[in-house]
């Protein structure tokens, strides 16, 4: 094979610190290699252009380009070598930006590790085999897991683009957290209003099935072509005939259930409809709190149903849905700052989250919409919001910023004034971030013309005194202590991710990190792609986000997948495991041992040998290392191609 | 019942003084438990707060020599009642750790010190080591009828990852003893607050508002009295109650308790035992008020 190598300088920076002409003097010198020379911008297009000039001048073979990382521009390089004529797997990539000029500053040793990499990049090039991926069909349907605001805005968009929608909700309700808040910043227009309607489309479009009260039980395959098992709880309530009266609520005895759209202000009967508007409108019985279903007695919900619904035998179903793609929108849960014995670690009735404020704040709440302190009803005067609880503090492991807390706040500091015109209202912050189109002019609103008190500091500590609560804490701007008689504390509580984020995302096997918030495919270039083909994300699951970010999402996921279904055919991606059957002894380990289910057993003249289904592999290469007679090889990175590396680094 | 708790026994300076009735309590209580203590021989100051302020190293080295007398008495672990003491000698277990630091200190010493030693204070063995429902059993006289607040200081239990025994916002485990003893506990809000403590010396205002809002509060929820676990809070606020009455124009009259005081009471020992009589601000009359309830519950029984 003739072997081109092209070693880029990146502008400065891998020229800086890598004698780049120095590599491609040393490269001339490899055996197989004809042509050799440094550039300025390989992936320029005049760069670009002296690869395919190259190849056709010198008749090359194959081509190694020492530049970047392969994450960065293999795939540009691949198309340029196709576009000379060669296959594109002929190519072969030397990282020595990343790996080299990045991380070191002796010129000499890193010109020398960069001709190291070249050596190794040239001898696997060697052994490289044109490789020609296969063409498969796809179903252009899509899941999406989770129904709120993004989940809801992907369906939409992609129901609308002419896609067959699977939506998957866990709740009895579409809606989310936006279902929950009372208005929305910067406008402090209502969020059911807006929602509704959304939430309705939902029901209502024809390209739409909507799961609710269900959940992922399994999911198999790949893009294209996913196979997912859905649990569908049992809700001990027939949905098709359930017309969402609500008379099974209003007569039910079992009067103490927990209400958890509510935020749990109060409580709910144990069968239920979360709320009024809520998608689909049916009730359910929560067994935990249903004396027939604890104790075999009650069954008044069977009497009064008009339409005869009730089936207290109800048992999970599952149902078996394939689609070709997958949009995750499961969104966020609350920091739990119980934690926090200074805020009284859940002792004092009157310390509540700003989410159950925001349930007393809305008019179908709980409290009918007035703000009543929970310990005795009564109206409060002093309202103190607490920033930051589970944000940007390292002492409880949310070193991050939630990032739309600041904004609700000063929403909330809002809505108190104009539901108690005598209140007055404290924040304490630690810094106002307000940075999305007139969000600051919404915070200076309510400190200016709403005359909200913000004191820069944290609270050290909050005690009842008498029927207040007494918040002590410190004013940083003006170097003292503050004390604040309160009689409602509002702690803005930080995001996490969902309580079940991590166990979902091995499901989708989708990387998440610390925190459990899942991992875009790049943090600037793909924020809606994960690693895997086919899957995407939209809102906060993947970070903390307020409506307008989550909705962008939702729209950039669907059309993604839109983009991706746009195509007949998929090509799968041809580095994946390839059995010798001559060598396969039908041991079967590899079949154990694949993560993915890729591997099968097959009859091969009365022989049972190993056999790789193509489209399934994802090349991890788990297989090859486990088969004990090297039968079984991941193409593009074989055994013999790894030895040659390290035969080239070790030769001296 | 458990009798093979047996421990290093470090009284500390203010045991011999101020705090007399704290050691006096605590010998009596353990005696009474069947906990053995073993005074540390030739024990000296742990350093206290002006060791510790002025030089790390000279202050360690106190601290040092007490854990060294405790490892050559074929001990692993040492209690001591007071909590000032308690985090010297944790500090300089912790201190002593890095080696550059271990060589200065011993280079101060005679010989080398061990200070692996694990070292708890009274209050933690009797409830992690001894139990409270152990405890609870051995009550012979329980305190029916006291109404009682908790008060821990901000010491005890801090800093959390170096003191490691209860919660540092939300400590329980006196409020836990006083229940198992039959008290009637209210919760004290400001139960971890400072006391002022050494400022009563250079700036006796900051004691007098501090202390101050501890009793104001402490009468607020109802308390009849405190217990403490410390003998710097409770000195500022038995002691100087008088100054703080007079600094604040208040009127209190609360008996300050240390808990091993009211757990030996209720064990059965006697008021002497205890130097009830060592308390500036009388408990006579809560004392009195207390026998004559269980005289009176008993005889309607």
């Amino acid at each position: 094979m003739k072997i081109g190598v092209f070693v880029c300088h990146c502008g400065s920076n891998i020229e800086a610190t890598v004698d780049t002409a120095a590599v491609a003097a040393a490269a001339r010198e490899f055996p197989g290699v004809v042509f050799a020379t440094d550039t300025m911008y390989t992936c320029s297009e005049p760069g670009q252009d002296e690869i395919v000039e190259a190849i056709k001048e010198h008749n090359l073979g194959g081509v190694v380009v020492a530049s970047c990382t392969p994450r960065m521009h293999e795939q540009t390089f691949r198309r340029t070598v196709e576009r000379a004529g060669l296959n594109k797997y002929l190519f072969e990539m030397a990282n020595i930006r990343e790996h080299v000029s990045w991380i070191g500053k002796d010129r000499e040793a890193n010109t020398n590790k960069s001709v190291d990499l070249v050596r190794m990049a040239t001898e696997k090039l060697m052994r490289n085999r044109a490789l020609h991926p296969k063409k498969f069909t796809i179903n252009k349907r899509v899941l999406v897991i989770g129904g709120g605001v993004a989940g809801i805005q992907a369906a939409l968009d992609c129901a609308d683009g002419g896609l067959e929608v699977v939506l998957v909700e866990k709740t009895t309700t579409i809606g989310g957290k936006m279902a929950k808040l009372d208005k929305t910043f910067p406008t402090v227009d209502c969020s059911s209003c807006i929602l509704g309607p959304r939430m309705v489309d939902v029901a209502q479009h024809p390209n739409i099935t909507l799961y609710a009260y269900a959940e992922i039980e399994e999911i198999n395959g790949y893009v294209g072509n996913f196979e997912i098992k859905v649990k569908k709880k049992a809700t001990y309530v027939d949905w098709k005939n359930c017309t969402g009266c609500g008379i099974c609520m209003d007569k039910c005895p079992s009067k103490k259930a927990r209400d958890t759209f509510n935020e749990e202000i109060g409580f709910t009967k144990a069968i239920n409809i979360p709320f009024p508007q809520a998608i689909p409108k049916k009730a359910k019985i929560d067994p935990e709190f249903c004396t027939m279903l604890k104790k075999g007695k009650c069954g008044v919900c069977a009497k009064v149903c008009p339409s005869g619904c009730i089936d207290y035998e109800m048992k999970d179903e599952f149902v078996t849905e394939k689609v070709g793609a997958i949009v995750t929108a499961t969104g966020f849960d609350l920091f739990d700052w119980t934690v926090y014995g200074e805020y009284g670690g859940g002792r004092y009735p009157d310390v509540i989250t700003s989410l159950q404020y925001e349930r007393m704040l809305s008019a179908s709440g709980p409290t009918g919409g007035h703000i009543k302190r929970p310990s005795d009803g009564k109206e409060p005067k002093n309202v103190v919001f607490i920033q930051c609880v589970g944000s940007r503090d390292k002492s409880v492991g949310r070193p991050y910023c939630t990032g739309f807390c600041c904004m609700y706040t000063a929403k909330q500091a809002i809505l108190t004034k104009d539901h108690l015109p005598l209140s007055q209202s404290y924040v304490f912050y630690m810094d106002i971030r307000a940075t999305g189109k007139l969000y600051d002019e919404f915070t200076r609103r309510a400190m200016e013309e709403y005359d909200t008190n913000y004191i820069r500091g944290r609270v050290s500590m909050i005690y009842p005194k008498g029927d207040k609560l007494l918040v002590r804490g410190a004013d940083t701007l003006m170097g003292t202590q503050v004390e604040v008689d309160a009689d409602l504390v509002v702690l803005a509580v930080g995001a996490e991710a969902s309580a079940g984020a991590s166990g979902l995302a091995e499901k989708l096997r989708i990387s998440y990190d610390s925190y459990g918030f899942y991992m875009e495919g790049h943090p600037k270039l793909k924020p809606v792609e994960t690693n895997t083909a086919g899957v995407y994300l939209a809102g906060a699951c993947q970070g903390p986000k307020d409506i307008p970010s989550s909705v962008a999402q939702g729209s950039a996921a669907a059309s993604k997948v839109l983009g991706l279904f746009s195509k007949d055919q998929l090509e799968s991606d041809p580095q994946v495991s390839m059995v010798d059957i001559k060598r396969c002894i039908g041991c079967g380990k590899c079949i154990q041992t694949c993560p993915f289910g890729a591997i099968k057993e097959i009859d091969f003249r009365g022989m049972a040998k190993a056999d790789v289904i193509e489209t399934i592999c994802q090349g991890c290469g788990i297989c090859t290392s486990t088969c004990p007679q090297g039968a079984i090889q991941l193409q593009h990175a074989t055994d013999n191609q790894i030895l040659s590396e390290v035969n080239a680094l070790c030769q001296f | 019942m458990n009798t093979s708790l047996n421990y290093a026994y470090y009284p500390g300076c203010s045991s011999t003084g101020t705090s007399i009735e704290y050691d006096m309590s605590s010998r009596a209580v353990c005696a009474a438990l069947d906990i053995k203590l073993t005074d540390v021989p030739d024990w000296n100051c742990c350093g206290s707060t002006p060791a510790h302020t002025v030089d790390h190293s000279l202050s360690s080295a106190l601290s040092a020599r007490n854990l060294d007398q405790v490892s050559s008495m074929g001990l692993d672990s040492c209690i001591t009642p007071c909590p000032s003491c308690l985090a010297n000698l944790k500090t300089a277990s912790h201190r002593m750790e890095d080696k550059a630091f271990r060589d200065k200190v011993n280079n101060l010493l005679e010989k080398p010190a061990n200070t692996n030693i694990s070292t708890k204070s009274v209050l933690q063995i009797l409830v992690e080591d001894y139990g409270i429902e152990n405890i609870r059993k051995r009550v012979v006289k329980p305190l029916n009828g006291l109404v009682v607040g908790a008060y821990y200081g901000c010491i005890l239990n801090r800093p959390p990852h170096l003191m490691q025994f209860d919660d540092r916002e939300h400590p329980m485990a006196m409020d836990n003893i006083m229940e198992a003893l039959g008290a009637t506990v209210v919760p004290f809000p400001l139960k971890v607050e400072c006391c002022g403590a050494s400022f009563g010396i250079p700036r006796k205002d900051v004691v007098m508002r501090l202390s101050g809002k501890l009793l104001d509060t402490a009468e607020a929820i109802g308390a009849q009295a405190l217990v403490t676990a410390c003998p710097l809070c409770q000195m500022n606020l038995d002691m100087r109650q008088n100054q703080i009455n007079h600094a604040n124009g208040s009127h209190h009259n609360m008996p300050i308790f240390y808990f091993t005081q009211l757990l030996g009471l209720a064990l059965g020992l006697t008021e002497k035992e205890l130097g009830m009589n060592k308390l500036c601000v009388s408990p006579r009359t809560l004392l009195d008020a207390m026998a004559n309830g269980e005289n009176l519950k008993e005889k309607a029984a």
